[in-house]
């Protein structure tokens, strides 16, 4: 299956971000060996440039590390793996607060909306 | 044209060094097709194309890019200007380099397939045979078929798997995934990337565009015969905010 991507934004950010999200995830396992740039360009339906471009930017941020002998590796480096999430989880609310914004509601009340509406935890296990 | 001022070309291989010889270079062509209401099909175009790309040659219906490609192979002559590939002329050297898929079949409808594929085997000294049946199986297409026992899209992918299986240097596809079902256009993008060569690149003529442009490193907008636009797809996407489909509607709304 080809990976989804929106039709709006640079295709290589995107493909960026669905591996990022796969190595905090533990789909790539620190430590693991990654798929070969042919082999991740054929699966995403991407061009293998692309593919390139991506990988390149995410050994540059040390969340990927290129070894001669053995291709292409997730870090082992945990606590960045954990930083990385973090970062993503800080940008994912601080969008969510500026939407609430522009509907109108104050900190508290958007406070006070998630205490009121937070999903059951059985729903929260995807 | 100011369109091209807009994007600007960063993202864009580093084809102009002086030192790479790039694959394809077309300079200042133009092509004006004889007779009475003549007009120019091709009007002073020059870009050059790198090795390791897949291009995407867009543009509206009688836009010139068909004039174009066949000037690239060679079975039409330009009024003026030149095309160089490998630096050389369009001949029977350059013939070599190129594997061409043409708008319409030209295949002998009374042939079976594999007698085709032997065909070609005798005619193109690199043509993998290996690749070929290996494609034709993965499409479920029966060797000892009669071309003209088979669908418009079946043919298709029969003569786009023969252009695929040889071991060229450019690749120039007009039209090739007009006919063909949404299923096996994804099988055929997808055996596009697995066999990419970094030593080969692709040029590619579509109104498919949504389709194939995630495939796409770099597409060239025509007009008028005119070159409008020469950049890369996250270019474009980055800077105009829309998919190279969207922005390809904007540019050219009727």
């Amino acid at each position: 299956m080809a990976w989804e991507l929106n039709s709006d934004r640079p295709i290589y950010s995107q493909i960026l971000e669905k591996i990022q999200t796969r190595i905090i995830c533990g789909i790539y396992q620190p430590g693991e060996r990654l798929p070969s740039v042919r082999e991740l360009a054929a699966e995403a339906s991407v061009n293998p440039n692309t593919m390139q471009r991506a990988l390149s930017e995410l050994e540059h941020s040390g969340l990927i590390i290129t070894q001669r002998s053995s291709g292409r590796m997730v870090t082992e480096d945990t606590q960045m793996i954990q930083g990385t999430k973090r970062e993503i989880a800080i940008a994912e609310i601080k969008a969510f607060f500026a939407n609430m914004r522009e509907l109108g509601y104050s900190s508290e009340e958007i406070l006070q909306l998630i205490n009121e509406n937070q999903p059951r935890s059985d729903a929260l296990t995807q | 044209m100011n369109e091209q001022n807009t994007i600007n070309q960063t993202g864009m291989p580093e084809n102009n060094s002086m030192t790479v010889m790039p694959l394809l270079q077309v300079n200042d062509l133009c092509k004006r097709y004889p007779g009475a209401g003549s007009y120019m099909a091709v009007y002073h175009m020059s870009f050059s194309i790198p090795r390791g790309r897949i291009i995407g040659l867009l543009g509206p219906n009688g836009c010139g890019k068909s004039t174009l490609i066949k000037m690239v192979n060679g079975l039409l002559a330009p009024t003026s200007g030149a095309v160089y590939i490998n630096g050389m002329v369009p001949g029977p050297e350059t013939k070599m380099v190129i594997s061409y898929l043409p708008e319409r079949t030209y295949l002998d409808n009374s042939m079976k397939v594999c007698q085709m594929i032997d065909y070609f085997c005798d005619f193109y000294t690199n043509f993998s045979k290996e690749k070929a049946y290996y494609m034709l199986g993965a499409l479920g297409i029966d060797l000892n078929a009669r071309l003209k026992t088979l669908s418009k899209g079946t043919k298709e992918k029969v003569q786009l798997i023969l252009v695929m299986s040889r071991e060229a240097d450019l690749y120039i596809l007009d039209e090739p995934i007009a006919g063909v079902d949404p299923a096996a256009r994804d099988y055929i993008l997808r055996a596009i990337i697995s066999n990419y060569n970094p030593n080969a690149t692709i040029l590619l003529s579509t109104h498919l565009i949504s389709d194939i442009e995630n495939v796409l490193d770099d597409v060239i907008f025509m007009k008028n015969g005119s070159l409008m636009l020469h950049a890369s797809v996250d270019s474009i996407r980055s800077q105009t905010g829309k998919s190279v489909d969207a922005y390809f509607r904007e540019v050219y709304a009727c």
